[in-house]
């Protein structure tokens, strides 16, 4: 049965210090909250994933809370530098990081393999990128039937994947609606799934027989964290606070201004 | 385009840069667009001479209309104005590798005299520089789209003999590389700069410049460059803007501006 937690609870009971976790959400829904509380709990030694880190992996990096990254894309969208993320690359602070890096089109291959249970993912990519070789998880095969060379990386599955959506019913199953990225491919890839929502309705209400439902016998916990997306946001329900992921660039640039805005807004005495 | 007024007001590189490579796409393109640069001029061509362009974002959005810029590649604005949404998983297998792109409009931080791009670090790559965010989609833009363009402001940081990491392949060393790597599309084909446009030499396929922007010199472009840059027999004068071009992307970037620089909120 899918539990309903709180999400202290639900972080707490799913994601352990050492884990492979993702927090997914391809620029949209992206789950703030609870990797707030991830960061509350001060969680360690995590192997993060996520196909474009943003702001809430630049937070738990620079919190300490990861030792490794998988990524595609570690940027700040149309602003530039996660300053957090190339702190620890650059100069080990506040712990060394390592990377396992891909493209877009690689994990979105390697989520899409996870959820089908296959052990890797086969694609046409990589060609002639320097990326090949810096990492053991880029490889190279050969068609069976026609010999062309395919590149190859293994499934992404993580311990525990989390993601936010815009609402579950009573009994967990859950609804996405917009841009939907790699969502219901990381709740199937996942041995565990948490799914923070904006709302939890009587009933789903989906607006198209073929809107993206996960039934809740996929979900593992399912948490009520309404603006659990924001800076991000929430399709239907409210918009990407554009003007903070830029004032970001100026908090993050500095470890100093990065704690203290992280001790006020995310560690403070909020629970 | 060519019977419009030319230009009235003055205009700056960067403005020369972007309508310049709108210009270089047409009404029945389908264009995967990267953010920034690209996507302003992908968004100018279609709000001028390419009004049914397909616009493509890798978050999904196929078709998309956005009134303002996108500040990211996933903004609503872009879902809320496109034909449909798909997952990124179907973005990348079926659209994208399916080889149904006809373009692909990138940026890049260091581009080479061969067209490789590099958007991953400065500097070594265990012991960087600059971290720079990294490839994104960019390796498969390249190599699926039926070609790629290119738009970057040129100076020797940018513009240089070989690339610190090739992030994205363009043709690799020249000649027949990329045949030789088994892709079968075109690569770069044309560099869109704030002096200049550039495009390969048919054989060698390094970088020669085809067309430069009106009040930019010979020598301009050649400091600007960190190898010895050469120029086509013939090089045109790039058309300035029009009015119309410069109104509409300035109304464009206004609209943009204001957008988002919409209240601010506490996020804890």
């Amino acid at each position: 049965m899918t539990a309903f937690l709180s999400l202290p609870e639900a972080i707490a009971q799913y994601v352990h210090d050492g884990d492979t976790v993702a927090l997914e959400g391809f620029t949209h829904l992206i789950s703030f909250a609870a990797g707030h509380e991830i960061i509350r709990q001060k969680k360690s030694n995590l192997t993060l994933v996520r196909m474009t880190p943003d702001l809430i992996y630049d937070q738990l990096i620079g919190m300490g809370c990861a030792r490794k990254l998988i990524f595609s894309w570690g940027g700040n969208p149309g602003v530039g530098s996660l300053h957090q993320l190339r702190d620890a690359v650059e100069h080990s602070w506040p712990r060394p990081l390592e990377l396992e890096e891909h493209s877009h089109a690689a994990m979105a291959h390697a989520y899409a393999a996870g959820a089908a249970g296959l052990p890797c993912a086969i694609f046409r990519g990589y060609a002639g990128s320097d990326l090949v070789g810096k990492h053991s998880n880029i490889r190279f095969i050969e068609c069976p039937f026609t010999g062309e060379r395919l590149a190859a990386v293994p499934a992404i599955r993580p311990d525990v994947g989390i993601i936010h959506a815009q609402r579950a019913d009573r009994k967990g199953n859950i609804l996405i609606e917009g841009i939907v990225g790699v969502q219901k491919e990381v709740v199937l890839a996942a041995t565990l799934a948490v799914v923070t929502v904006e709302e939890i309705t009587d009933e789903l209400h989906a607006p198209s027989p073929n809107a993206v439902v996960l039934p809740y016998w996929t979900v593992s916990a399912v948490v009520l964290a309404p603006e659990g997306a924001r800076p991000s946001y929430a399709h239907g329900y409210y918009g990407r606070d554009n003007a903070f992921y830029t004032a970001w660039d100026t908090i993050a640039r500095d470890r100093e201004s990065f704690l203290s805005w992280m001790r006020e807004h995310v560690l403070g005495d909020r629970k | 385009m060519a019977s419009e007024p030319v230009a009235t007001t003055t205009y700056t590189a960067a403005e020369m840069m972007i309508i310049a490579a709108s210009r270089s796409l047409r009404n029945d393109d389908i264009c995967f667009v990267g953010i920034g640069a690209p996507s302003a001029a992908c968004n100018l061509a279609r709000l001028t001479h390419a009004p049914d362009i397909t616009l493509i974002y890798e978050s999904g959005t196929i078709g998309t209309k956005p009134d303002i810029l996108p500040l990211s590649i996933g903004d609503p604005e872009l879902c809320e104005t496109a034909i449909t949404t798909v997952s990124v998983p179907e973005m990348f297998q079926y659209w994208l590798q399916g080889g149904r792109i006809s373009v692909g409009f990138l940026g890049g931080a260091q581009i080479d005299r061969f067209s490789n791009i590099n958007s991953t670090v400065i500097g070594d790559y265990a012991h960087p520089t600059v971290r720079l965010p990294g490839a994104g989609g960019a390796p498969e833009i390249a190599s699926c789209c039926q070609q790629i363009y290119v738009i970057m402001r040129q100076n020797r940081r940018s513009f240089v003999p070989q690339v610190d990491f090739i992030t994205s392949f363009g043709h690799g060393t020249g000649g027949d590389a990329r045949q030789r790597l088994g892709l079968r599309t075109a690569g770069p084909s044309l560099i869109v700069t704030d002096l200049c446009l550039m495009r390969p030499d048919s054989e060698s396929k390094e970088l020669i410049v085809v067309a430069i922007h009106p009040g930019v010199t010979r020598e301009q472009i050649m400091e600007a460059t960190g190898w010895p840059i050469r120029f086509a027999d013939h090089v045109e004068q790039t058309p300035p803007p029009t009015d119309g071009e410069l109104t509409i992307l300035r109304e464009l970037q206004t609209r943009t501006a204001q957008a988002h620089s919409d209240e601010k909120r506490d996020h804890s």
